[in-house]
Parts: structure tokens; C-alpha cells; sequence
């Protein structure tokens, strides 16, 4: 099987006076598993959509597999695609959904059998090809969607929110299934999703897009880890990163001041010396853990509710100022409202972000 | 669903005029019409059993023969253009043009016309000493020649001209609706599979559309069984008696020749007709309708 890899350079889309890509440049390997992350209107479909040649780009270069595809017909790219809708033809069977585009490009016909062969087999379809889409359930369609993709043997696969429109435990078993696949067939894929989960499991590295900009392309643990500016921090991590106001001050060694508590920043990296000036923290709520109340960097803060969630919960708490966070804690851990609680904030987990341009410290 | 009994009685009352229409108009004067086929009815109605006797006048008749030959003639042509010509025009307005609301309205106009002022139009326009062909000649095409009109064995096809101009806008519209409620991700997906335009039409976007044909092709039946008017405007059943229709041979025979018994046989005849080609079509629809 072919695998391409994805050049893109300068690209720019436009609607009429819309602009909804400007100058964006994306290198994607081949074999490699990308993810385009954003909220919807980000631009992480229209970019997909493009690099599928069913929009029109009005500046730029889109190369794959080393060639110039930028004014290429869609079916000319060496690509597949997999719809949120899933697009199956609907009066056709799952067979004929699979075979028709190869038998109106005029393959042979033991060839077209091979291919839709394998493809069912690997999808476990086998069962149902003689079935129309009507009679088959939201997950089926889409792996017979993803199926009539891979009977194409294209270089790269394309597939635009493929989950959005299943139930959640279905999602999780297709997620797992696309990344089997992904491994077995180490076929490039680029993959739209406003799923931060699937982007984190599916991928080698995300693109985080935001405005049509791609704010951060990293791997998966970087984007989590150390988000590049406050947008990917808030958009990417379920429950959500705690922000605190505050300023830096370098007082010896640095430390951010919200409001009478100090967090000591020692053992932060910083990616620019720091200097005098307001900012904002962002910690994640695994990071941050209970500890006696003689813990010398230990914070005080007090419970205002508990959120159980199974295997843990979710702490939520105020500081003096009044400043709300939230934290994880184990499930079992004995805190009911009202409680004062000593906490620590590891600085090697923090995430320090410009007050004026959100830009990570 | 229990009900106390003035709530019953409510009910019964919001339904009774309905109920009353539907057992006088259309039960009873239907009953009374095939009551009458059966009797030797001239000009006033009597209740002279003759058993099948108007049948078998009506099938003797010159005049009845051709309007059933004629009526199958424009059933076919006429549905089978109107829904070939409305499709493609909704296929051609569909393809995002300019001024679409306008174009649309253009094409929806002719429905929005009676049949006599159709007729009345297009007699004019297919008039040879009038329309179409004294305009080819007026331009100097000396040998052009159009006269469908008058020549017996063309007439119908004229009506069929009129009707499908008529009837081809309503379809147009009923045929976009569809076309506009087809997901747009499988026309991206076609064009991901590399489908010619035209084979996406027929192999994907016609089958998927059902339900807007099988809905035209109902409208469009029931205006042919009613065909009258234009028939009456456009050439009067002629020339001669060349473009008859049932509907027409009814009226005709009802109020001018003054024989009810054989009216009433052909209204029968026509009802049973209809009744032959709709009942297995509703059976299985509520078949169908049972199963799922």
C-alpha cells in the first residue's frame, strides 16, 4: 500500500470576503496519524476539505505524495475520505457501496472482489455485504463508510468527524478500531475532530486550530503537558485546566503572586527569563494533591462541592481571595463542603501564560 | 381509549358533518351513479333495469374506443415527459445558477393557469394559420409545417404538449425539494470516488428519490383521469372526434346528448378503472406499512 506523505504551503481559503485560511503551512509524514483539533468554525474542516480537493483554494500549495495536487480533481489526489454522515448510497448494498467507485473507475472485476474481500474482512462487514445501510446500525454504517475508503488503496485517508454522530460507547469502540487500523495498515491519516479524548488517544501529533491558525502541532503528551498558549490549555483536558490571575515576581527566586498566596516557581521551566509582570497559572486538577497541613508550600483552600465521577472526584474549592479551581482526588478521599483542605501546586506542572497575549512563559 | 359519554358525544358531532358529506357525495351519488349505469336513462333519470345493456353500447362506441385509446396515449406521454422535463429541470436549477427564485417562479407560472387558458394558449400557438408555424413561414421557412392540430392522428399529442407544459413546473418543484434534501456529504463522496456527475444522478440521487417521484407521478396520474378541459379548449374532441377523452364523453353524453344510462356506464367504467390501478398499490402500501 502507498503511503503519501502531506505538503501543505501558503494555503489560503477564502468564502467570497471571508477569509477563513491564511498563509497556513502544515508538513504532514507519511504513515503519521494527525489530528486537526478545534472547535467548529476553526477552519479544521475546510482545511480537511481542501486538502480532499472539494474546495477551492484561492492561494498556496497542497502536495501529496510529492506531487501537485493544489487544482487536482478529488478522485486524481490518491486520497479517501470517511463523512460524519457516513455518505453511504443508501439504495445500494453494503457490497455495491464498497465496489461502485472502483467499478466506474473501471478496475478489474477480481480486483474490485480482492479489495472489497479484505476491506469487509477488516471491518468485520463479511456478514452483512448483501445488507442495504438501512438495515444496519449507526457503528455499522461506519465502518462501511471507512470500508469504502480503504477499497481505494489511497496514499492518505481523510476522515472528517467520523464519530460525532454515534452515542458515546460507540464512539470508544470505533475510536479503538481506527487506531487498530491505523497500526495494521500504517497508512497516513488526517483526521477532524472537536473530540480533545479522540485526539488525544488517536494521534501522533494534533494540530490545535483556532481562528484558522494552527495554535500548537505537537504530540499528543506536549499538547497536554505544555500547551503553547492559553487557548490550547483551556480547549484540550476534560475536566478542564484551573487558571489562576496573578503576577510574577522575582523575588530571588521567581514566584506567582493571586492575591495573599504565593506559589513558589521553582522548578519550572521557562521558556523566556521571567520577568516582573501579570500572569496567568494554569494547572490541570490531577496535579495538584493534599498534604498535611505542615507541608511548608502547602496552600489552604476551602471545599465548596464534591463532584464524584467513578473512579475518582472532582474537588471543587475556593482560595482566600476567592478564587475557584477544581482538583481530582481519590474517590474515596474524605472531603465533604465546607472542609479547609491543604493543597499543594507542583510548579514542575504548571503552565504559566502571558496576561497580555496568553503566550506560554 | 375510554371516553365519558359527552366527550363521545363531542366527538361524534365535530365529525358528523364530514361523516354526512362523505356518505351523500361520495358514497351515495357514486352508488346512484352506478345505479343508473344499469337502467335505460335517457335525459331524465328512471329505474328501468337493463341489466349490462349501456356496457355493451359503450363498448360498441366508436367515440368511447377513441377516448380510451386516446386518454392511455396522454397517460403515458404525459406522465412520463412531465416527470423526465420536471427533473431536469430541477437537476439544471440545482446547479447553484444565478436568480434561481426567479427561474423557479418562470418555471412554476404555468401550473398557476387554468387548463381552458392553457388550452385557449396553446390553440392559438399551434394554430397553423396563427401560432408557431405562420411565424416559421413569416420568417421565410416557406416549407415549415406544424399542423399537428388539425390532423386527427396528432391531435392528442398536442394536448399532451399543453398538459406537460402545464404540469412540468409542479413537478420541477417537487423534484428540488428532493434534491435539496440529499445530504451534501454524498456528493462529496461521489466526487471522492471519482463518479461522473451524470452517473451520480442515476445510480445514487433517482433511486434515493422515491418517494418525490412516486409523489409527482400520483398528482400527475389524477390529473389524467380528469382530463376535460383542455381537451374542450384546445380542439373541442376534435378534428372530428380525434381527441376524445372519457371525462369529456361523460359530460357530453350527461347534458348535450341527453343519455344519462350510458354517461353513468362510462363514469363507471372510469371509476372502476382507477379502483383496478390504485387498490393493489394501497394494499401493499398498508402491507408494507404493517410489516415495519
Amino acid at each position: 500500500m502507498e503511503r503519501s506523505n502531506v505538503d501543505i504551503t501558503k494555503l489560503q481559503i477564502g468564502f467570497g470576503g471571508l477569509k477563513v485560511l491564511e498563509n497556513l503551512d502544515l508538513h504532514v509524514d507519511a504513515s503519521e496519524f494527525l489530528v486537526l483539533l478545534g472547535p467548529s468554525g476553526c477552519g479544521k474542516s475546510t482545511l480537511l476539505n481542501a486538502i480532499a480537493g472539494l474546495i477551492e483554494v484561492k492561494g498556496g500549495q497542497i502536495r501529496i505524495g510529492d506531487r501537485d495536487v493544489t487544482w487536482a480533481e478529488p478522485k486524481d489526489r490518491g486520497i479517501a475520505m470517511v463523512f460524519q454522515s457516513y455518505a453511504l448510497y443508501p439504495r445500494m448494498s453494503v457490497r455495491k457501496n464498497l465496489s461502485f467507485g472502483l467499478k466506474v473507475a473501471r478496475t478489474p472485476q477480481d480486483e474490485i472482489d480482492s479489495r472489497v474481500g479484505e476491506a469487509a474482512k477488516m471491518l468485520r462487514l463479511t456478514e452483512l455485504l448483501d445488507r442495504r445501510p438501512s438495515e444496519l446500525s449507526g457503528g455499522q454504517r461506519q465502518r462501511v463508510a471507512i470500508g469504502r475508503a480503504l477499497v481505494r488503496h489511497a496514499g492518505v485517508y481523510l476522515f472528517d468527524e467520523p464519530l460525532s454522530n454515534l452515542d458515546a460507547q460507540l464512539r470508544a469502540e470505533l475510536r479503538v478500531e481506527i487506531k487498530r487500523l491505523h497500526a495494521r495498515l500504517g497508512a497516513t491519516m488526517i483526521y477532524v475532530t472537536h473530540d480533545q479524548i479522540e485526539a488525544l488517544t488517536l494521534a501522533d501529533r494534533i494540530a490545535v486550530m483556532q481562528g484558522g491558525v494552527i495554535q500548537q502541532l505537537d504530540t499528543p503528551k506536549k499538547i497536554y503537558r505544555e500547551p503553547a498558549n492559553r487557548f490550547v490549555a483551556s480547549f484540550v483536558g476534560s475536566p478542564a485546566m484551573n487558571f489562576l490571575r496573578g503576577r510574577i515576581l522575582r523575588d530571588g527566586a521567581p514566584v506567582f503572586i493571586a492575591g495573599d498566596v504565593r506559589f513558589d516557581l521553582n522548578g519550572y521551566a521557562f521558556r523566556i527569563p521571567p520577568s516582573d509582570a501579570p500572569a496567568i497559572l494554569g494547572i490541570r486538577p490531577e496535579h495538584i494533591e493534599i498534604v498535611g497541613s505542615e507541608h511548608p508550600s502547602a496552600v489552604t483552600a476551602r471545599v465548596e462541592m464534591v463532584e464524584p465521577m467513578g473512579a475518582d472526584a472532582l474537588i471543587w474549592c475556593r482560595l482566600a481571595d476567592g478564587t475557584a479551581f477544581s482538583f481530582r482526588a481519590d474517590a474515596d478521599a474524605k472531603a465533604g463542603a465546607g472542609d479547609s483542605l491543604a493543597l499543594r501546586f507542583p510548579a514542575e506542572a504548571f503552565s504559566l501564560f502571558d496576561d497580555q497575549s496568553g503566550q506560554r512563559l | 381509549m375510554r371516553l365519558s359519554l359527552t366527550s363521545r358525544l363531542s366527538v361524534l358531532s365535530a365529525l358528523l358533518p364530514a361523516l354526512m358529506v362523505m356518505l351523500v357525495v361520495y358514497i351515495g351519488a357514486t352508488s346512484w351513479t352506478a345505479w343508473m349505469s344499469l337502467t335505460n336513462s335517457r335525459m331524465l333519470p328512471n329505474n328501468n333495469f337493463v341489466g349490462f345493456r349501456q356496457y355493451q353500447l359503450l363498448f360498441s362506441n366508436d367515440r368511447w374506443l377513441t377516448s380510451v385509446h386516446n386518454i392511455v396515449v396522454y397517460g403515458v406521454l404525459f406522465v412520463s415527459l412531465a416527470l423526465l422535463i420536471g427533473f431536469l429541470l430541477a437537476v439544471a436549477i440545482d446547479q447553484r445558477v444565478r436568480a434561481e427564485d426567479t427561474i423557479r417562479s418562470i418555471y412554476l407560472y404555468p401550473y398557476s393557469m387554468s387548463f381552458v387558458v392553457t388550452g385557449l394558449v396553446w390553440q392559438w400557438l399551434l394554430n397553423p394559420t396563427l401560432g408557431v408555424q405562420y411565424v416559421l413561414r413569416s420568417w421565410g421557412f416557406a416549407g415549415a409545417s406544424f399542423d399537428w392540430i388539425v390532423r386527427p392522428e396528432t391531435a392528442i399529442y398536442c394536448l399532451v404538449i399543453a398538459g406537460v407544459w402545464q404540469a412540468s413546473g409542479l413537478v420541477m418543484a417537487i423534484m428540488l425539494a428532493g434534491l435539496r434534501g440529499i445530504d451534501d456529504e454524498i456528493w462529496k463522496a461521489a466526487r471522492v470516488d471519482g463518479l461522473p456527475k451524470w452517473r451520480v444522478y442515476i445510480s445514487i440521487i433517482i433511486p434515493m428519490m422515491g418517494a418525490s417521484f412516486a409523489t409527482a407521478a400520483v398528482l400527475l396520474s389524477t390529473a389524467v383521469v380528469r382530463l376535460y378541459d383542455l381537451s374542450v379548449s384546445m380542439t373541442n374532441g376534435g378534428p372530428g372526434i380525434a381527441s376524445e377523452v372519457p371525462a369529456k364523453f361523460v359530460m357530453d353524453h350527461l347534458f348535450e346528448r341527453a343519455n344519462i344510462g350510458l354517461a353513468t356506464a362510462a363514469a363507471t367504467t372510469m371509476l372502476v378503472t382507477v379502483i383496478a390501478v390504485v387498490a393493489p398499490y394501497l394494499y401493499w402500501r398498508a402491507r408494507k406499512g404493517e410489516v415495519r
